[in-house]
């Protein structure tokens, strides 16, 4: 890349970022405002899910009582004013299945999907990357083939039943790694060789999940981008085909793949969502499982705040990434 | 080496004609004997797919069944069949929901612009931040599983996209002579969406429609897979894989594996038809990814 650390334009990436956070707050309060306009038309009853068996015989009047001290009367604007004032002040209200409150909740897990998250993310970007270009600068070979083939079978495989099958292969019939949790059985101190042990299982099968996108991208990019009339200029002067693919066609082939790391980032929330589920992985995931399966709103408002916040990070990341990598995009235009 | 001159490169990098009719040929035949099976079985064999037999629980695969028993004694084929069939009809309906939603909203901002088309590409940006599946599991935990929740659940997060690509289609197309020379003939708005824009968007559409299935059964099976889709007594092939983590766990892999193929092999029969049919209505874009 041309760009040096130095040079890097400062000012319209900043501008970019402002104008990013600007956009994001209509969004976000859209997306809470929503989730209670849902809940609002859903029989779904804060009250009675409070109250949960013992609801019968309960006199109107403590009905009443509880409706005000759950901040449940009124419309469904006036409830989701309500919480987005508490939320700006960091109270993001109590889940009931955890006994905890909720920005507790996500302030013990969250790291945990992160690491999971990044670690799977940044392996799928490179080997994906490096996978998509072999395939491209061998069109039709053996190689190509099966690279495209296991790509577009792995597209189509839930990612749950990919890690049900890691489980069986890896834990049970091979028992090389662990087939779930952090730590090991008759242990609850976490260190770095058990979670390097714990992660792998997970974090490659999220790997995979994510792999074909990256793979059949990466090597359509490159694939045309070798067609390109600067790359066909640099093969005519006669530079080996290494440096064509590295210094020429790799260079506007990425791009499409900078942009698919915004785009990818619901679909890693979501495999992640799922792959944590099958390992018992100690993440968010787990949390929002038992959050819907008992109706918990405040704990699934929060989250999916959460991963839109994740989601728009994303694609700022992606477009920061793509006006430095393309001299013809000014951050300033998009 | 593969970098030489243009022509090569062309030969090379397209498929090969036999092979892309092998493949045409294999998702026709894939797809034809999902549906029959899904359609056929139930109405023609006699069977309860219900029927446990603790007698022969978890037996693997043999003769006798093709796929094994589960941990009740129940035929596994014949379960995914069932499976089969409601995780293709969930998928069809869902598909079919968020397609003509998102063939109205798109159509609507396209042929209206101005202050409509940007309240919808707004709400557009709004359910693009959050995670489908994640929308989706908030709905069903609002409204109870079961089949309509999943079908809404699918229909109002996934409506988004065939809404980028109609109302796109209809921004392209306003500027055409066709459409030019109705307006100027007297068309009345309504006129110009329903008999000119409409109709020829409509193959756009049908095939976002079309690969949409995939992606509504994938949406299902997840929802069903953390028990939060359709319920164990219409069991889909999601909900079949939840039920079999207890087998897998004692090593008997086969109620796992197999109704997960049944995911997998109708999802690249779909998508290998689709791509025929895209090639046919935009022949430039080739080789662009199908799902």
């Amino acid at each position: 890349m041309s760009v040096v650390p130095g040079s890097l334009p400062w000012a319209p990436m900043a501008r970019l970022v402002g104008r990013r956070l600007l956009a994001a707050v209509p969004v976000l309060a859209l997306v809470t405002l929503g989730m209670f306009a849902v809940a609002a038309a859903s029989p779904f009853d804060p009250v009675r899910q409070y109250l949960g068996g013992s609801a019968v015989g309960v006199s109107q009047e403590t009905l009443d009582q509880l409706r005000a001290s759950l901040a449940a009367e009124g419309t469904f604007v006036e409830r989701w004013w309500h919480w987005l004032t508490a939320a700006l002040t960091g109270d993001l209200g109590q889940s009931h299945t955890l006994h905890q409150p909720v920005a507790q909740v996500i302030g013990e897990r969250v790291g945990w999907s992160v690491l999971l998250c990044a670690v799977a993310f940044v392996a799928a970007v490179l080997l994906g990357t490096a996978l998509g270009t072999l395939a491209a600068s061998r069109p039709g070979s053996p190689a190509d083939r099966v690279i495209t083939s296991v790509s577009y079978a792995l597209q189509a495989a839930p990612p749950f039943w990919i890690a049900l099958l890691a489980v069986w292969l890896f834990a049970l019939r091979l028992d090389v790694l662990p087939s779930g949790g952090l730590t090991d059985p008759g242990s609850d101190v976490v260190t770095a060789g058990s979670l390097l042990r714990h992660l792998a299982l997970p974090a490659a099968v999220l790997t995979v999940s994510q792999l074909p996108w990256f793979v059949l991208y990466t090597r359509q990019g490159v694939a045309d981008a070798l067609r390109e009339d600067p790359v066909r200029g640099a093969r005519a002067r006669g530079l080996r085909a290494g440096t064509v693919l590295r210094g020429h066609a790799l260079r506007s082939g990425l791009l499409p793949v900078l942009t698919l790391i915004g785009t990818r980032v619901p679909e890693l929330i979501t495999g992640a969502l799922l792959v944590e589920t099958v390992f018992s992985w100690p993440g968010i995931a787990s949390a929002t499982v038992r959050a819907a399966t008992s109706s918990d709103f405040h704990l699934l408002a929060a989250l999916a705040v959460l991963s839109a916040l994740a989601v728009l990070a994303g694609n700022l990341v992606a477009d920061l990434l793509y006006g430095l990598a393309d001299p013809r995009v000014d951050h300033d235009e998009m | 080496m593969a970098l030489t001159t243009e022509p090569t490169w062309h030969a090379r990098g397209a498929p090969r004609r036999g092979t892309r009719t092998l493949r045409v040929a294999a998702s026709a035949a894939l797809a034809a004997a999902a549906a029959l099976a899904a359609l056929l079985v139930p109405l023609l064999l006699p069977l309860d797919q219900q029927a446990v037999d603790l007698t022969a629980k978890l037996l693997p695969p043999s003769a006798d069944h093709l796929f094994g028993t589960d941990e009740l004694g129940r035929d596994v084929l014949l379960r995914s069949v069932y499976g089969l069939r409601v995780s293709l009809t969930v998928g069809i309906a869902a598909a079919l929901a968020a397609s003509l939603l998102g063939l109205a909203v798109g159509c609507l901002a396209g042929a209206l612009g101005g202050r409509t088309d940007r309240l919808v590409m707004r709400a557009v940006d709004v359910f693009t931040a959050v995670p489908h599946l994640l929308m989706g599991i908030f709905i069903v935990a609002m409204f109870r599983p079961g089949i309509w929740p999943v079908v809404a659940s699918v229909g109002l997060t996934h409506w988004v996209s065939t809404a980028r690509i109609v109302r796109a289609e209809v921004l392209s197309l306003r500027g055409r002579p066709f459409v030019e020379a109705a307006i100027s003939g007297g068309a009345s708005r309504r006129r110009v969406v329903t008999r000119h824009l409409l109709p020829a968007v409509l193959p756009q559409a049908g095939l976002a429609a079309v690969l949409m299935v995939p992606h509504a059964i994938w949406h299902e099976s997840a929802l069903s897979f953390l028990g939060l889709g359709i319920p164990a007594h219409q069991a889909s092939l999601g909900t079949m894989i939840n039920g079999a983590r207890g087998s897998l766990a004692t090593g008997d892999w086969w109620p796992t594996l197999f109704p997960g193929l049944f995911i997998v092999l109708p999802t690249l029969a779909i998508a290998g038809l689709a791509g025929v049919w895209r090639e046919r209505i935009n022949p430039r874009r080739r080789s662009e990814l199908v799902l």
